[in-house]
């Protein structure tokens, strides 16, 4: 049974972009119709250094702001969450909710036994892929795994459909952007990395793309069944 | 540089129409955005032809006061520049505020007790500038997480304190501010607060009306101190403190001036009742016997856990404050009528609202006041936590 709102939790290393994917999920979300809000929390500003983002997205007014601590989604950017506990929470999954979903980033399976059975218990699927390296397959960057990882969210949620990921990529980067120094020396960047600006929004849009796709077809897999009501016009 | 001569009847120097709060804030039309507090605050700044401000970066307040720098460079703020530190800041806007001009400036946490000493000087002075300020921790340990406990501090300042909940309120806060503060029978400075990260950092959608237009410069001239000229000899650079003439006089203004000062402040509670559309909000079950009393992001928790608590068949309302200088003691009593029990969630550790709530109702309610939930240090606050505040008083033994 699918849910009027629900919210997401995004342990990331600083770096890896978790602030912008959040920025771009709720902005995609609020085009296709959502209520929907995004903010950071991080402590120093610096590379390598725990950072985290949440999202959250409802057919209702959302109020909740902060942390969120009872996530029904936790995506995990880095394996050093998980094996160095670079999180604000112990184990990576606390407080996830039952039918919840578990997105990691990484090339081997880190879960424990117990960590299997907890999650299991309360039936909530677990996708591991190494989504750095699908980004450099299909962008040549590993800066743009917040796309992947991005693109296998909407592909899970199966209501936010391309158009509005496009919508919230584009609204990030061709719209000037208040960004702390460091987000804005990453940016310029990655802009160099491409060249022009469209060829970067192009390679971003078509690892979401490509993500997204490969969960749609996960989902079906596993069973994973929709998990937010579809949005109503407000 | 953008100038004051600049202007013409209808037209600031940016060339922005210039419009009535009134017309600002209830009549223009608003088109749907989506972004964070600091980025509304420079939407909100750049509608409201402001003279100077002054700067420095404290996280959270970076960003904003970054964003009101490019409304300087863009020709829409008069004067821009970065203090030595926020004790210089504060001494800055004092200054700049002092000569006339429409001031605002943004601090945080560590940055609001550094320029401490200002706020009553401020108010003392009464000049009509607005600070943001984007509550953090303080150094209780070291923090740049949210947490208002710094809010206490500015309680007793002479100021005028308002409190936004969210991006929106931020946004048509700060524009009331600058038109409440300036009254002449209030002029007393102005101190907008929101959450740091919680607003600043958060985004969301939010409606404003288009940036052609801008309110009327504020007029010096109506004050009710002259503005100081510091450039027509013989130049004065602060106004002389009553104590440094020694006469019957002084003495006397003195005397009256701390108490002519916190009437000001309340004489602000008709335009405040007017721009704010009240001092209080009230949302939930009119007919609750359980209250949460909150302000800034404590209240928008408090209507997340009333939506669960209506789930589970138990009334409850939420009586938003927002301004806590002037207190809206009429409006929260008036609110409360019929309520047996009440809660006060708060993001700080000593429970300053929970304070003032208890001196306002003391000998005129009979509720129990719950100190509570309260999270300090940069901890969210889940709905959860307050239903568990809640289930625990209201079913005393049994458990949440």
């Amino acid at each position: 049974m699918s849910k009027d709102s629900i919210k997401i939790r995004m342990p990331a290393l600083g770096g890896q972009g978790a602030v912008t994917a959040a920025h771009i999920a709720a902005t995609a979300a609020d085009t296709a119709g959502y209520y929907a809000v995004s903010n950071p929390f991080f402590g120093a500003e610096k590379r390598m250094a725990p950072s985290e983002s949440y999202a959250r997205i409802g057919t209702v007014p959302v109020y909740d702001r902060g942390e969120v601590i009872y996530p029904d989604i936790v995506m995990i950017y880095h394996p050093q969450v998980i094996t160095m506990g670079k999180s604000y929470t112990m184990p990576f999954y606390a407080g996830i909710k039952e039918n919840g979903l578990v997105i990691i980033n990484s090339d081997v399976d880190l879960l424990t036994d117990h960590d299997k059975k907890v999650l299991s218990d309360l039936n909530v699927k677990v996708l591991t892929r190494d989504f750095t390296q699908f980004a450099i397959e299909q962008a040549g960057t590993e800066l743009a795994t917040n796309m992947a990882m991005l693109g296998a969210l909407f592909g899970a949620l199966g209501t936010v459909g391309k158009p509005a990921i496009e919508e919230g990529i584009k609204d990030r980067f061709l719209k000037k952007y208040t960004a702390s120094g460091g987000t804005a020396t990453l940016d310029s960047a990655i802009e160099k990395k491409f060249q022009k600006k469209m060829d970067l929004i192009q390679k971003n849009l078509d690892t979401a793309s490509a993500a997204f796709d490969l969960t749609v077809e996960w989902c079906k897999e596993v069973g994973f069944e929709q998990m937010l009501d579809a949005p109503t016009p407000h | 540089m953008s100038k004051r001569s600049d202007m013409t009847e209808t037209k600031n120097w940016s060339g922005q129409t210039l419009v009535t709060a009134d017309h600002m804030l209830f009549e223009a039309p608003r088109s749907k955005h989506f972004m964070t507090g600091s980025e509304v605050l420079k939407e909100a700044v750049k509608r409201c032809t402001v003279d100077a401000s002054v700067s420095y970066p404290i996280t959270p307040q970076s960003e904003a006061a970054h964003l009101i720098g490019e409304l300087w460079a863009e020709g829409y703020v008069g004067v821009y520049f970065r203090g030595e530190n926020e004790f210089g800041v504060m001494s800055e806007v004092a200054g700049c505020a002092m000569a006339g001009a429409r001031t605002i400036t943004t601090t945080s946490g560590p940055g609001t007790l550094r320029a401490m000493e200002n706020f009553a000087q401020w108010s003392g002075t009464r000049i009509p500038c607005q600070l943001i300020l984007m509550a953090r921790g303080i150094n209780s340990p070291l923090t740049i997480q949210p947490d208002n406990l710094e809010v206490s501090y500015m309680l007793e300042t002479g100021c005028q304190i308002w409190y936004a909940e969210n991006v929106q309120e931020l946004f048509d806060m700060s524009i009331a501010a600058f038109v409440v503060a300036e009254k002449p029978d209030v002029h007393v400075p102005i101190i907008t607060v929101v959450d740091g990260f919680f607003v600043s950092h958060t985004r969301e959608s939010v409606m404003l009306p288009e940036d052609d237009i801008a309110l009327f410069p504020y007029d010096p001239n109506r004050a009710p101190l002259p503005a100081i000229d510091s450039e027509t000899p013989p130049g004065r650079f602060l106004r002389d403190p009553f104590v440094m003439k020694s006469n019957y006089i002084s003495y006397a203004t003195h005397a009256s001036w701390q108490w002519e000062i916190r009437s000001a402040v309340e004489r602000s509670v008709p335009y405040a009742r007017h721009y704010l559309k009240g001092l209080v909000h009230v949302t939930g079950d009119a007919d609750a016997e359980i209250a949460f009393v909150a302000c800034g992001t404590a209240s928008y928790q408090a209507k997340e856990a009333h939506r669960e608590l209506t789930k589970l068949g138990i009334k409850t309302k939420v009586i938003k404050l927002r301004t806590i200088r002037p207190f809206p003691e009429a409006e929260l009593l008036e609110a409360l009528k019929g309520v047996k029990t009440i809660f006060v969630p708060e993001f700080n550790v000593v429970g300053w609202l929970e304070k003032e709530v208890k001196k306002c109702l003391y000998g005129k309610c009979d509720a129990n006041v719950v100190g509570g939930p309260r999270v300090a240090g940069g901890m969210s606050m889940p709905a959860e936590a307050i239903l568990r505040e809640v289930m625990e008083k209201i079913n005393s033994g049994k458990g949440a």
